[in-house]
């Protein structure tokens, strides 16, 4: 008896971790007006709706713009900071990096809310403009902190060989640091854009008109349950475990080995 | 031109990132703070250096309790998940062979990458009162009249449980494997029986990856809206849900930033509590 208790204990964790995630994708194949069963189905016609949605379909493109550009630059930024820090001495490096890590103690909700009141006290408009400043502010501790930690002696060690070879600093970041780095930079990419895409309170505090998917589901989710919402919720879910199994493929895996 | 002092030469890397988190995080944090001591007359703001926002918050009993509920629901979903997530991550450390663990690993934190906000949405389908549960149950004959499920600090609390699970299995599979086998030999051959072994020589061994993992739960669930809002109803309010409704529905920015400076305080001093184990400053 004592044998089976683990496997069952397994077997009931999983249910409960995946009892919501399958009711929804589920029954946005449902043929039916409510996400509720019995399942009538299949059927695709929710996909249907929802693709051919104008609203639904700004938000998306607004969703990728914001994550790959705030992904980006916080990569960007972070790598800089990362290879500023690991090669260089510099005064007061310590509170340095306690200040760049600082985002990540803090609530998203507080990241926003503080954004928001300097935006409307300096008078600038909202925008997606400013929901990607302040999903750069939670991503870069993020993004610095994975690149810093795998700055190691093994690329210091190629950097100066570059260097004695007669390579400037740009030619040493560009041709040396970075391709060793790639994978922690991709990591950092791809964390960042699955984080961004989805994340929905600064969106919802920092945008007015052009919205972000999960604003935008937000608004429809006052109508109460419904099939579009399931379909949109499983396209969600598609891609966001697309880049998560991009990462452990090509990124982690080749890490390991 | 001249070149920089050897020593400030990393600046010019590190400046852009630095920039950055001053300009749009501690410029706004601390106006922020200068705005929970600032006043609402009418619809002016008028700066200052008063404390009548915090005030309020003892004097308002929503106020007061929207911090009180807050803390039972933040702290309920930490231990039901620590609770819940060990002998899960145990399981998929020690009773799952090697070579299929990191799969068992990637299967039970998936749905962590489902979107946030359809991930309460997707409780409420479960939940609700026509929902897979309720219909279940009914079908089976179990019960004859749908259960009040939704719009409770039960379907909060599960949406919650059922996202820190994923992350505690996480952060607690990533301590187990880095324990050396040997020390639960030598426990074992030593005498102590499998539970000893447990109590006396893995719980110790594991309880900063514990502590480190309750605090992110405690930090990312009192911090939340979401979950609360769509899962909780509006039957008992949490901080953040009141922060929104001074937000949007009274544009009181005073109130709103003092409580989130209340929220602070709590972080900070649950960090302080726990700082003996935490290891954040190891990231």
């Amino acid at each position: 008896m004592m044998r089976f208790l683990p496997w069952v204990y397994l077997i009931i964790a999983f249910v409960f971790i995946y009892l919501p995630v399958a009711s929804l994708v589920l029954f946005s194949f449902q043929d039916g007006g409510l996400p509720v069963p019995p399942f009538e189905g299949p059927s695709l016609r929710w996909y249907a709706d929802i693709l051919s949605d104008g609203d639904v379909m700004a938000a998306l493109g607004n969703s990728l713009l914001v994550a790959a550009g705030s992904a980006a630059l916080a990569c960007a930024l972070g790598f800089l900071a990362a290879y500023g820090l690991a090669r260089h001495v510099l005064p007061g490096s310590a509170l340095i990096r306690g200040l760049l890590i600082a985002p990540l103690t803090v609530s998203y909700l507080i990241v926003g809310l503080g954004l928001l009141i300097v935006i409307q006290r300096t008078g600038l408009g909202l925008s997606l403009m400013t929901a990607g400043i302040g999903h750069v502010v939670i991503n870069l501790p993020l993004c610095f902190a994975i690149i810093y930690a795998s700055m190691g002696a093994q690329q210091r060690n190629a950097e100066r060989a570059a260097r004695d070879l007669g390579a400037d600093e740009f030619r040493v970041i560009t041709l040396v640091t970075i391709p060793m780095l790639a994978p922690a930079i991709a990591a950092a990419f791809f964390l960042s854009v699955t984080l961004s895409w989805d994340e929905f309170i600064i969106s919802f505090l920092l945008t007015r008109f052009d919205v972000t998917l999960p604003v935008e589901i937000w608004s429809m989710l006052r109508s109460g349950l419904s099939p579009r919402l399931n379909a949109i919720g499983s396209l969600v879910f598609l891609v966001s475990v697309t880049a998560v199994l991009i990462l452990e493929i090509f990124v982690f895996r080749k890490n390991r080995s | 031109m001249s070149r920089p002092a050897p020593r400030f030469k990393g600046g010019g890397f590190v400046a852009p990132a630095l920039l950055w988190t001053l300009a749009f995080f501690v410029v706004p944090f601390l106006v922020m703070g200068a705005m929970s001591i600032a006043t609402l007359e009418g619809r002016t703001l008028v700066w200052g250096l008063s404390l009548a926002n915090y005030i309020e918050l003892t004097e308002k009993a929503y106020l007061w309790r929207a911090i009180m509920v807050s803390l039972e629901i933040t702290l309920t979903v930490t231990v039901v998940s620590v609770v819940l997530a060990y002998p899960l991550a145990w399981i998929i450390a020690f009773r799952i062979p090697q070579r299929w663990q990191r799969l068992a690993l990637l299967l039970a934190i998936l749905p962590f990458w489902t979107s946030y906000v359809v991930r309460s949405y997707a409780w409420l389908l479960v939940l609700a009162r026509e929902g897979v549960v309720n219909q279940t149950l009914m079908t089976l004959g179990l019960i004859s009249e749908p259960v009040t499920l939704a719009n409770t600090r039960f379907a909060t609390v599960t949406g919650f449980v059922h996202f820190f699970v994923m992350l505690l299995t996480l952060t607690i599979y990533a301590n187990l494997v880095q324990l050396s086998p040997n020390y639960r030999r030598a426990a074992m051959d030593l005498g102590a029986s499998a539970f000893q072994t447990f109590r006396h020589v893995i719980l110790p061994l594991t309880l900063p990856g514990i502590v480190t993992g309750a605090f992110l739960t405690f930090v990312l669930c009192i911090g939340d809206y979401v979950t609360p809002q769509i899962l909780g109803g509006n039957t008992e309010l949490t901080v953040p849900q009141v922060i929104m409704v001074q937000l949007g529905r009274r544009a009181d920015f005073p109130l709103a930033s003092a409580l989130a400076i209340v929220l602070m305080a709590i972080v900070t001093l649950v960090y302080i509590l726990s700082a003996r184990w935490l290891r954040l400053d190891r990231i």
